[in-house]
């Protein structure tokens, strides 16, 4: 079932929350929600699930407008953060509950209550532990029995708020990757909350960047990372180095030297600030080249397959006057055939970088 | 509050204590719990057994004779009435006030929480005398009531409208923080599931505050049965008709027939040591359920 959200408006007293959100949520995709803290992300979802009313705007479900269909109708899923399980019930009656509060009628009898639910347990690998109090448990296996329980009722849309919110690092990972497998055996049209950017890129089929109540981009994960369509976007998914500078006919001015670049064709003299990833950075030793700009290696972190060179650049130091601080990543081998020592001084040429217009903040 | 404060104070007590560079010197230990341990000799259990000693001095058979007589009965028969129609009625209108503050936003809500207070910062006698300029003869709806044939003041009506008024704050007091803290994400779980307001209320909300709510319903209940000063007010005292038990123990003593007040007061207090029991029961079952982790 798709979902369509048009316009929606809502703020609480004087916060806006969601600032005039238009999405469209295609049906059997998992989409991510992506962004910093406050930016209006869960309040969407609730707003979907039917738990928010928007002030104004639409939410359409499988083509018809559910704004004015109660909660209880909407046959969404819901998994909540800190997970919400029903604390004196056992695990087994948790995942019961969507099934024993059916009207009369439509309601399983109680041999057919007990296998799905144990079906359902046995979907999320926690049948041993049926009779177990929420208590009882882990957080990871606490929010398994949570989307055990939402999917209890055969929900036409999962919806899922910061999942992964509330486990430590291990066990996130290993959630994610097996909830982007449930995922693919159910085809349940899914949208999840999340302000860790790998989790995002790494689950979703689609990513939507939120910032400050307005959506900042929508695309699949290697196109919001490939071309972000804004600086937010650049700066929230994964490190960046940033250069300020005028734009000139040939390239982006910083400080005494110009770079190259291939994007956005802005007006010479227009204030620019740009972007490039640590790996879109390339070390030049030789004392003598006058590319790319100046910078003294301040610190390696040789680890990993990957080297991490830490460098600041006195040369091209921004309006605020501090110095700019760049980061570079590079495979190991080559950081040792360059020779590189803390204290040396080097050029930094990007070999890609994308520019955008300065506004003031 | 009442409950998870105790769970709480137990495991710090225990690590202030195993914790040497909190502990206090054994000479101080024992002067405030000499000092406390005194205190409750002297004011509290000392009354108690005064009760009880009194009440039999003068043997069994009096001792029965002052229960069993029809006055006596008849006051603990309405005591009893009083309590069964005043605690079930506090406990609708605690669980509903309750509801409503930890649940909604709404305006005036902070007005809310400090008027439920209000029975518990006012004189029981001026609670009693509200009623009294209202519903008497003279009072506001004196005429009209008196026109309609209706006893409110001097009657059973009246009695229990005080009860309720000063019973009011337990149940909802002991129920809005544990609302609060409990949040209304569970409700909202089972809301999305397809649960009607009913169902979540008996099936979510209930389970989780039931060992709060009766904790609040047995102190009510004991202020209920036990309140004087407001049932004074609106009781005029007629024996056999309008004397509660603390009512009448007054009566008695007021008649020099010391034996038979005691005798009455012993039932009282023998209703708090029942309550006392009851609370501790509640404590204990409140702790053994409590989440690990909630």
């Amino acid at each position: 079932m798709s979902i369509q959200v048009e316009h929606i408006h809502k703020s609480f007293g004087s916060f806006v929350a969601l600032d005039d959100v238009s999405l469209d949520f295609p049906s059997g995709a998992l989409t991510a929600l992506l962004g910093p803290s406050g930016c209006g992300k869960t309040t969407l979802l609730r707003v979907i699930a039917g738990l928010e009313r928007a002030d104004s705007g639409r939410v359409v479900l499988a083509g018809e407008d559910a704004s004015d269909t109660h909660v209880r109708q909407r046959r969404v899923g819901f998994v909540f953060q800190h997970y919400a399980l029903f604390r004196h019930m056992t695990v087994f009656e948790n995942v019961a509950f969507g099934l024993r509060v059916k009207p009369r009628r439509e309601r399983p009898r109680e041999p057919e209550i007990r296998a799905r639910v144990m079906r359902l347990l046995e979907l999320v690998q926690l049948a041993p532990l049926a009779d177990r109090f929420p208590s009882q448990l882990s957080g990871g296996q606490r929010q398994r029995i949570a989307l055990a329980r939402a999917l209890a009722v055969e929900p036409k849309v999962l919806l899922l708020d910061e999942p992964f919110g509330a486990l430590d690092a291990q066990v996130r990972k290993e959630l994610r990757r097996w909830l982007r497998r449930l995922h693919d055996e159910l085809h349940i049209t899914s949208v999840f909350v999340t302000h860790d950017q790998e989790e995002a890129l790494e689950v979703a089929d689609l990513v939507v960047l939120m910032n400050r109540g307005r959506v900042e981009q929508q695309g699949t994960p290697i196109e919001v990372y490939e071309q972000p369509a804004t600086p937010f976007v650049y700066g929230f998914l994964g490190a960046v180095n940033t250069f300020h500078g005028r734009v000139e006919r040939d390239g982006l001015r910083v400080g005494e030297t110009t770079l190259a670049h291939d994007s956005a064709p802005l007006a010479p003299g227009v204030e620019a600030i740009a972007f490039a990833r640590p790996h879109e950075l390339e070390i030049v030793t030789d004392p003598d080249s006058a590319e790319g700009i100046a910078a003294t290696v301040s610190r390696l972190l040789n680890f990993g397959a990957n080297a991490r060179v830490e460098l600041d650049s006195p040369a091209s130091t921004a309006d605020s006057g501090r110095p700019m601080h760049y980061e570079v990543v590079l495979p190991r081998d080559q950081v040792q055939a360059l020779g590189l020592v803390a204290g040396q001084r080097v050029r930094l040429v990007p070999s890609r970088i994308r520019v955008f217009e300065h506004r003031a903040a | 509050m009442a409950v998870a404060g105790v769970l709480h104070g137990r495991i710090d007590a225990r690590r202030y204590e195993a914790n040497a560079a909190t502990r206090e010197s054994p000479w101080v230990r024992r002067l405030i719990l000499g000092t406390a341990l005194s205190f409750f000799a002297l004011f509290l259990l000392m009354p108690l057994i005064a009760v009880f000693a009194e009440a039999l001095r003068k043997g069994w058979l009096t001792y029965v004779t002052a229960l069993s007589d029809p006055d006596a009965l008849a006051a603990v028969r309405l005591t009893l009435l009083i309590a069964a129609i005043s605690v079930p009625l506090n406990l609708v209108f605690g669980v509903a006030a309750a509801w409503s503050i930890a649940k909604f936003e709404f305006r005036g809500k902070r007005f809310l929480t400090t008027l439920i207070d209000l029975p518990f910062s006012v004189s029981p006698v001026i609670a009693g005398l509200i009623f009294v300029l209202l519903f008497g003869a003279h009072g506001w709806f004196g005429a009209w009531l008196f026109a309609h044939d209706i006893k409110i003041v001097f009657a059973v009506p009246g009695l229990v409208l005080a009860t309720v008024f000063v019973t009011f704050p337990f149940v909802a007091r002991e129920l809005i923080p544990l609302m609060e803290a409990q949040g209304r994400e569970e409700e909202e779980a089972a809301v999305v599931l397809g649960a009607n307001g009913f169902q979540v209320f008996w099936r979510v909300t209930l389970p989780n505050i039931k060992w709060g709510l009766l904790y609040g319903v047995i102190l009510c209940n004991a202020r209920a049965m036990g309140e004087f000063g407001a049932v004074s007010v609106v009781s005029g005292h007629i024996r056999g008709q309008t004397n509660t038990l603390p009512l009448h123990v007054e009566i008695l003593y007021n008649e020099y027939n010391f034996a038979a007040a005691f005798a009455v007061a012993s039932l009282l207090a023998l209703l708090a040591l029942v309550t006392l029991g009851l609370k501790s029961l509640v404590e204990w079952k409140a702790r053994q359920h409590a989440p690990v982790d909630a």
